[in-house]
Order: C-alpha cells, then structure tokens, then sequence
C-alpha cells in the first residue's frame, strides 16, 4: 500500500491514539528527527513544504545540488516561535499531529536545553511513550542521565533510546553498541526496565537521511531490530498496560442538576421534561478503571466519612451506558441522596485508603523561585485545590549519582523529596500504582504560576499500600 | 510485555460475558481502548468542564465556522440535560458571509443561548478602528474581542483553535494565560502536567481555554459526520460567483468585489474555513456532502489556512504576532 492510501484509510478509519514525546539534548538533531517523521509519513502539506524549502534555500541548506528532502531544513517544520528561527533554537513544548494506517498520534516535542526537566515533565506526564535522543559521536551524557531519571521518576511506560547521526559515525556497529552497553547501564541503575515499569529500546537512526526512522535502513545490517515508526507504532498504550490492575476513580468536576433549565435542543428532541425535573449526576472524566451499572462505590469528601452507595446511571448526552472506563467523561447517578460536590472522588468500593492530610511526595521543581521549608503553597490533587505548609524537604536526587542527598530547598529543574501538612485531607494514592490520583500540582498563591509535578509517595512505616482499604 | 490477549484474560473475559456473547480476542481488545475520536472527545469534555466549575464567567467564541461549531456541541454534550451555561460571543468583522450569521442565530435561538456581539464595524464608525490598505479585517478583531472580554468581566473564553492549523498554536497551553491586554507570552508559559489544569489569574487577566487543542482538522471533519454535526451551507460544494486573486478563489459580494481585470467566473466550490468574506478563498471541490469533505480532507496537500486564508500568508510569523497582541 502506498503511503498516500495508507494516509487516506487512516482518516477513514477508527484508530486509536498513542500519545508520545521526544527529549533531547542540544544539538542532537531533535528538531530534525521530529521533521523527518513528519515528513516520511506524509504528515507535511505541500504549502508547509514550500515555506521550508524556500527558507532553507535562502539560507543555502544542504550545499549546492541537493535535492528532495535533503535540500531542505526539517528542524524548521518544527520551530514555531520568530525567536526560535531566528536563534535556531526550540524553546517550548511544541505539540504535533501524524497519523499512519495504524495509529494517530500525538506527539509532544520537549526542548532539550532550555528548562529542560519542566519541558521533559511536561511531555513525559501524558506519554505513552518517551523517545529520548543522543548523538552518536558523544554518547551518553549527563543530560541523558537527567531525560532517563525524569521517565522513570514518572513511570514512562515506554522508553525509546534513539541514537542519532549515525551516519556521522560512519554507522559503526561498534560506537553503537557501546552506546547501548551505557544505556542499558543507566537503566539498570535507574531500574527502568527492572520491575516491568519501562522497558528501554534503543535504535540507530540518521535523522537527517531517514536511516531506520520510518523504514528499516539497510546502511546499518548489524541492526535487526524495528524502525522507530514501526516501534511506536506497535507498542501497547499506557492505558492497555493499566487495565488489568486498574480500579474505578471519579474526581467529580461538576454536579448536573438543571432543575428547570433544561437544554431547549433537547426538550424539542422529544425529552420527557416530568422525568429530568429532579435528575441530578456527578461530571467528571474516569481517571482509572471501569465502572458499570449496580457497581458498589465510595464517595469521599473532606469532612465526611467514606460513604458506600451504588451506581444507578452512567449518563453521556442522551445515552444511558451499561459500563464506561477511562479516559471516558460521563456523568454518573447515584442510589442514595447524599451531599456531594466539586473536588469529592467517587471510587469502586473497598479500594481506596483513608484521605490524608499528611502528603509525602517527590518533587519536581519547575520554577524559578525555590522551594523553602515553612512556605505556603496551593496543592491541585483531581479537582480539589486544597492549602498547604511545605513541612520540611527530606532530600535531592543526585543525578550523577542517582543517590538522594540531604537538602533543605529545592530549585529549578531540582528533583526532590518533601513532606506537606494540607488544610484539608486528599485522598492521596501512591503514584507507582495510580499515574493520575498520585499526581498533583503544587501552585503559587501569589501569583497563580504552576512550581512543580507532584508524585505521591507512601508515607515512611508505610508496609503495606491497601492498609486502609474502604 | 505483550499485546496478546493470554488464555487467562479470555477465561475472565468468558466468565463475566453472556455465553452466547463471548467476545473474541480482537473484540476484547478493541473494548479495551476508545478511538482516537472518542479520547479526543471526552479530553474535550473534560476541559469544558474545569473551566466552567473553575471560573465565575467564561464565554465561548461562536463565529458560525466549523471548530466553533464543534465546541459548541461539545458543550451540549458536556452538561446534557442542562443548558450550556456560558454565553456565546461573535467577533462581527461585518465583512460576513450572510449564511454564516443566519446560521449563527439559528443556533442560538435553538440553544436558548444568549448572544453578544463585539462590532469591528462600530469600531471603525467610531474611528477607533482604521481600515487596513489590503481591506481584510481578520486582524482587526482583537480590539472588539477584548473589549467584548472586559464589558462583560469574561474571565474564561473558550476558542476552536487547534495545534494542528499552525506552528505558533502549536506551543500555545490548552489553558493559555492572557495578561490585561490580551497579550499572550509565548517564552512564559505555565507547564501543563497530566490533566491537571491551572486556570489561576489575578484579577484583569484571563484565560482562553482550546478544549480542541490537540483536534486535527481531519478529526474534526470525521467528528461532525459522526455527530451529525449541522455546518454553514457554504462548507460543501455549492455554484459561486468567484474571481482568481493571489492564487485563491474570492466570491463576489459586497465587500469582495473584483477589480477591473479580474475576471468572473462561476465554479463548484466550497469554504474549508469561513471568516471575513474578502480575504477568505474558495476550493474548488465537488464534495456536496460531509463524508465527501471527509474523503477531501483526506487526501488534501494544503493545510487549510495555507489554501484559504490570504492574511496567514502575509509573514511566516502572522499567527504568533497576532496572538501576541490579543488575537484568538
């Protein structure tokens, strides 16, 4: 099938979405492998095409007589920003769109440089997958070190090694199997890969020529292994991998309750307006697991004790659905009148620990203004933006050494560990087991600006996670 | 690590299944996942609903064009049985298709929504507002838009931009913070981590909010046809007065007209975006129905505001100094 057919099945077809990232450090030719996938799936129109090819010409890219691809520039598909073109530089997290006859994707495009560990984050807290460059004539570096704790601080699930510019090295089968020797060093010490968490798969690739990007490349024979297309093509989904331990949670967004104002559109529909006088559901997107009609769930809220109901409806505009799963937002109807509002979680019955208003968690530090024992910080846990006093910082991840060293602050791009008192308890769950209800934002009173990724951990004497099962 | 479905899941899956309907392997792993529509889908709900539980007056821009469109419904759907409770505001260039404002008041009058308009033509009679030489008044929305946002103390605004349609949008949050001019800051932009979003702002400054950030304009198109989602007339195929300017097709009208030399022709087109009518261009297509457009959409080689939209032409950075200053 040629790629055009396979493009137009694609926008024909349902497929699903795989959500990845690339990090990166300077120069290590990111912005030019993200092009060239662009490009080599035909996700680049024809009038962007043009925009770059008259660029690269004016600024004499590739030398006189290339031609094709070669003669143009792809790291400019990807620079966004006026200063970006003009200090040949990416600054932001740039998000891109391509599809193959197998998946959509979406790709998250981390800077390497600048704020490296905020991008990185940024990028890594949706992936499903985390590809991580490094130029093959520099090997790994500390910056590599720095990508790989970040994803497994994060629990990437899945973790692509590309080393680029091979064709610099003359696709040396030894530089790279050097390369992946340091690799699969790093990840071990890391324990990535270990405990089923991520595996790490590292490629040799040439950006710039398209050498094992979208198609296998027969410059390197001593690699019998996938393309990176090909490898993010096939690779099972973060929420594929959660299912079979997942369990239903509902941080409730809103309460449905129209009373009397019912939508007009659906009145004229034929709605029966007697029945919906007193309907009221709980709106929210599941975070985990599945739940599906007659379910026994816990309602938590701060100030109330764990509330046991059952679920009597899963609404979507108009359907009545027997089961919903993440990342599905429905609203859901309850057996029993209780009092529940914003920020409450509903979640499947006997899973679920007491809320908590002592959090210890591991930080990531993306601000400029650091982190100080004794301030006072806004923490967003689901739907819930609850006070809370920075009690003390217990230590910093050394990332030469992947040891964790005392400390008593925290700065930019800093990964560390802290213990908050908040004005209100959370259900907390630890991150190892529940990405979404294990995260949470620390916030900036003041002037509103996000400060770090916060990952729940166990609280220390902790030895069993489902001690306090409701 | 495998994809495979093991005996083991398809025991679980035969015991908690009607015998008669034991699903194969291929069926339990299609359940397992929702489409890319249906993620993007319940993304988008999930972000309508933050905003309007989060903030205390949020409107939705309503041009009557295809992603407002889609937001719109999106929203229907969000707080089903309720009514969408935000207004809709339309940035009025004056310079309109008449369909796209009939269109525009249908749906307000079947949503029982309420309706506020900024005027760039009040603003011009005022002389607040200068006519551009090249006469296209996309650029002049800004100034009516954040009046609009400051009369009637918006704090949210939600906007159908998409990451898809152009290399500035496509580093702009889906919360995108704006200060009291409107102006967004590019090289300041919070983190945006998980599905937690930060809509805090300090007074005079607000948020615009792009539930459909990460839509491609292909999956916008495959949603209205499996929503049944009613558009303006004008994106299908329809005869049209037309004249060639600048490599685009312009239509005849009021503020359109042709200069002496060019010459009148009419042809099958249709609209792939809609907006001020002068400097908007036809495609010609024969694709009369969604699941044509769809098919067009497709197999297209042009982005949709590299084939129509001649002020995005203008520099390789119109979008960014645009939003810079306050635009959508």
């Amino acid at each position: 099938m040629s790629t055009e057919t396979a493009l137009l099945e694609t926008g024909l077809r349902e497929s699903t979405l795989f959500r990845f990232a690339t990090a990166g450090s300077v120069d290590d030719g990111k912005s030019t492998l993200v092009g060239r996938l662009l490009h080599d799936s035909k996700a680049i129109l024809a009038d962007q095409l043009d925009a770059v090819a008259r660029t690269s010409a004016d600024r004499g890219f590739g030398g006189a007589g290339a031609t094709g691809s070669q003669a143009i520039d792809l790291a400019l598909l990807t620079d966004g920003l006026r200063a970006e073109r003009e200090q040949g530089i990416t600054i932001d997290v740039a998000y891109r769109y391509f599809a193959t006859d197998r998946r959509s994707f979406i790709l998250a495009d981390c800077p390497g440089h600048v704020q490296y560990t905020k991008n990185t984050v940024t990028g890594a807290s949706t992936a499903d997958a985390v590809v991580v460059l490094i130029d093959a004539r520099k090997g790994v570096l500390e910056q590599t070190r720095r990508h790989l704790s970040v994803l497994q601080l994060l629990r990437v699930a899945h973790v692509i090694v590309a080393v680029n510019k091979i064709d610099l090295v003359d696709f040396s089968e030894s530089v790279f199997r050097e390369i992946e020797t340091d690799v699969q060093k790093v990840a071990r010490e890391l324990g990535l890969g270990s405990d089923g968490i991520a595996d790490v798969a590292v490629i040799p690739v040439s950006a710039l020529d398209g050498d094992n990007v979208v198609d296998r490349s027969d410059r390197t024979p001593w690699y019998s292994g996938p393309a990176l297309l090909e490898v993010l093509e096939t690779l099972p989904a973060a929420d594929e991998l959660e299912s079979h331990l997942e369990s239903f949670r509902f941080p409730v967004q809103l309460v449905i309750r129209p009373q009397g104002a019912l939508a007009p559109d659906a009145v004229a529909a034929g709605l029966d307006v007697g029945a919906y006088r007193d309907y009221r559901a709980y709106a929210g997107q599941i975070t985990e697991g599945t739940v599906k009609l007659g379910d026994k769930v816990t309602v938590l809220s701060p100030g109330h004790e764990p509330r046991i109901t059952t679920v009597t409806g899963i609404d979507f505009a108009g359907s009545e659905l027997a089961e919903a799963t993440a990342p599905q937002s429905v609203a859901i109807r309850l057996a029993d009148e209780i009092d529940i509002a914003r920020g409450d979680t509903i979640a499947a019955a006997g899973t679920v620990r007491e809320s908590s208003a002592d959090l210890y968690a591991a930080l990531c530090w993306l601000s400029p203004k650091p982190l100080r024992e004794g301030a006072k910080v806004l923490v967003k846990h689901g739907t819930r933006t609850v006070q809370a006093l920075v009690r003390n910082v217990t230590g910093k991840l050394d990332l030469a050494t992947f040891n964790v060293e005392a400390a008593s602050s925290l700065e930019l791009n800093d990964i560390g560990n802290a213990q908050l008192r908040l004005a209100a308890p959370l259900p907390l769950e630890n991150y190892l087991h529940h990405r979404r209800t294990g995260a949470f934002l620390v916030i900036d009173p003041v002037d509103g600006n996000t400060l770090a990724a916060g990952l729940v951990k166990d609280h220390p004497g902790d030895h069993e996670d489902e001690r306090y099962v409701i | 690590m495998s994809t495979q479905i093991t005996n083991e899941d398809l025991e679980l899956s035969v015991l908690e299944t009607d015998a008669a309907e034991t699903p194969t392997a291929a069926q339990a792993l299609r359940s397992a996942r929702l489409s890319s529509l249906d993620t993007l889908e319940s993304e988008a709900i999930h972000i309508i609903r933050e905003v309007v539980a989060e903030f205390e007056k949020p409107a939705l821009l309503f041009s009557g064009g295809k992603d407002s469109v889609v937001m719109l419904h999106l929203a229907t759907k969000a707080f089903w049985p309720g009514k969408v409770p935000f207004p809709v505001l339309h940035v009025d260039t004056g310079h309109n298709f008449p369909e796209v404002i009939d269109f525009r008041d249908r749906t307000v009058e079947r949503l029982g929504l309420k309706l506020v308009v900024g005027s760039v033509q009040e603003f011009i009679d005022r002389g607040e507002l200068a006519e551009r030489a090249d006469g296209t008044r996309n650029p002049l929305q800004t100034v009516p838009l954040l009046d609009a946002i400051q009369r009637n103390k918006f704090d949210a605004v939600f906007g159908g931009g998409r990451r898809d349609e152009d290399k500035a949008r496509a580093k702009e949050r889906i919360l995108s913070l704006r200060d009291e001019f409107g102006q967004w800051d590019p090289r300041n932009q919070r983190p945006e981590l998980w599905n937690l979003y930060n809509g805090r702002h300090t007074v005079g400054q607000h948020v615009r909010a792009f539930p459909i950030s990460n839509w491609t304009e292909l999956d916008v198109w495959r949603y209205i046809e499996r929503e049944g989602v009613e558009l303006p007339g004008l994106y299908y195929a329809h005869e049209r007065e037309v004249y060639e300017r600048d490599g685009m097709w312009r239509a005849v009208g009021e503020v359109s007209m042709p200069k002496p030399h060019e010459e009148v022709v009419t042809k099958l087109v249709r609209y792939r975006t809609v907006g001020d009518m002068s400097c908007t261009g036809a495609v010609v297509s024969d694709a009369r129905t969604v699941a044509d457009v769809v098919v067009e959409v497709a197999a297209s080689t042009l982005t949709e505001r590299g084939a129509t939209r001649a002020d995005d032409r203008i520099s390789e950075a119109a979008m960014e100094d645009r939003k810079k200053d306050g635009y959508f």
